[in-house]
């Protein structure tokens, strides 16, 4: 059978949980000098999803780069997992992706027809995008690993940083959290088939919809939720917009079987690192351990994280749900009081 | 004794859980090699009625779970 061979068996950490962690990345990159030029309106000091450069006063160029090992057992799957997960950043600064290169591992004897099943699975999800894939580059790993360079555009004016929440802004989500417990829980077949179609459902969603429906609203702020967990990444919001950020947890969707994994301790090594960088800035309360743990999951193919103006967020919010039926208002922003820079709350 | 060294997350979570349900032994000693596993086996025994108390071994972890 082509589907014969068990990917994720390959490999040392699922998806996204691969990353390494933002306070390592940090001290990797400590000391190097950057560059600056007066048209690089985003660069990698301002730990945002992608990068982007202003090619004239109508048109800047937005890039991003995203790879990581199996995530699922069948290779089509992953292959649109992966392509979904690398275009989401572009989809995060508001800009529309164009074209983009391939970045595979595999091993010598990885079935030919695997490697054809999920290069197929990437351009399928890539030309779903309305984007093109115009090369790679492949090299042999024992690890097998897949991904893109993505490339897209978007108008100067128009770029959505992660650094521009505003007082008042309401926090809209558009995927529901648990994937990485999930994902790890599934590497010991403990996971219902349910729960992890549902899993490979949302991954395999491209964040476009949610992007063409955010660009029309008065959206301040967005970032796609991915490896560094939801409070990483909203840590990074809360400081590049050097604001403070109020939770309804209560409100956040949590996948029902992922909180109970959570509980019986089947937690991904990347949700750890999360919390080690984070959680310092974090206020929990009385919230309980698991749905804590939840918050600290790195999720592969997120969804995006918005803050977007007051008086919009219903209207966007019920356009969003006809599209994206997982999305939810999970909080709102305020004045940066010192200290802590996220609340969670009841 | 579970020796899960050698095993990356989920595994030695998983190891216990076998060794745990049904059984309830009142003590289990389990040894580690990392800092996820001593965290998720943790989770587990705490939340299975289990106190727990780690320890270093050899350079490595010992948790002794306890009714």
């Amino acid at each position: 059978m082509e589907n014969e061979v068990k990917l994720t068996k390959l490999a040392q950490c699922a998806g996204c949980g691969a990353k390494v962690g933002a306070g390592v990345l940090a001290q990797l990159l400590e000391g190097i000098q950057v560059h600056r030029d007066p048209n690089l309106l985003v660069g990698f000091d301002k730990s945002d999803d992608a990068s982007v450069y202003r090619v004239s006063d109508e048109l800047a160029l937005v890039q991003t780069v995203d790879f990581f090992p199996p995530i699922a057992d069948d290779p089509y799957l992953f292959g649109q997992i992966a392509a979904a997960n690398a275009l989401s950043d572009v989809y995060a600064m508001g800009a529309e992706p164009k074209l983009a290169l391939n970045l595979m591992c595999v091993p010598r004897d990885m079935p030919q027809q695997a490697v054809h099943q999920m290069l197929r699975g990437g351009y399928d999800k890539v030309y779903e995008a309305g984007c093109l894939i115009t090369g790679g580059h492949s090299i042999f790993d024992p690890e097998p690993k897949y991904g893109l360079a993505v490339t897209g555009f978007v108008h100067p004016q128009r770029i959505l940083t992660n650094s521009g929440a505003e007082t008042g802004d309401v926090l809209l989500l558009t995927k529901p959290l648990g994937i990485g417990v999930l994902t790890t829980a599934h590497k010991a077949d403990m996971v219902t088939p349910e729960s992890m179609d549902l899993a490979y459902a949302l991954m395999t969603t491209l964040n476009k919809s949610a992007r063409d429906i955010m660009v029309r609203y008065r959206v301040h702020a967005c970032t796609d939720v991915t490896g560094f967990s939801l409070m990483g990444h909203m840590l990074e919001m809360a400081q590049g917009s050097e604001k403070q950020m109020h939770l309804s947890v209560s409100e956040i969707d949590l996948i029902p079987e992922a909180v109970e994994l959570a509980r019986m301790g089947l937690l991904p090594e990347g949700m750890y690192r999360n919390r080690t960088f984070a959680q310092q800035w974090v206020e929990h309360g009385e919230m309980p351990l698991e749905i804590q743990d939840l918050l600290y999951d790195p999720q592969t193919s997120g969804g995006l994280l918005m803050a977007v103006h007051p008086e919009d967020a219903q209207a966007l919010l019920e356009e969003l749900k006809g599209a994206v039926p997982s999305a939810q208002r999970i909080g709102r922003v305020a004045d940066y009081q010192g200290g802590k820079r996220i609340f969670l709350e009841g | 004794m579970i020796d899960a060294r050698g095993y990356s997350c989920p595994m030695p979570v998983v190891m216990v859980q076998k060794a745990v349900k049904g059984k309830e032994p009142n003590k289990l000693e389990v040894l580690v090699d990392n800092q996820c596993s001593v965290e998720n086996v943790t989770r587990y025994a705490r939340n299975s009625g289990y106190q727990v108390e780690v320890s270093d071994h050899e350079g490595d972890y010992k948790l002794v779970l306890r009714k």
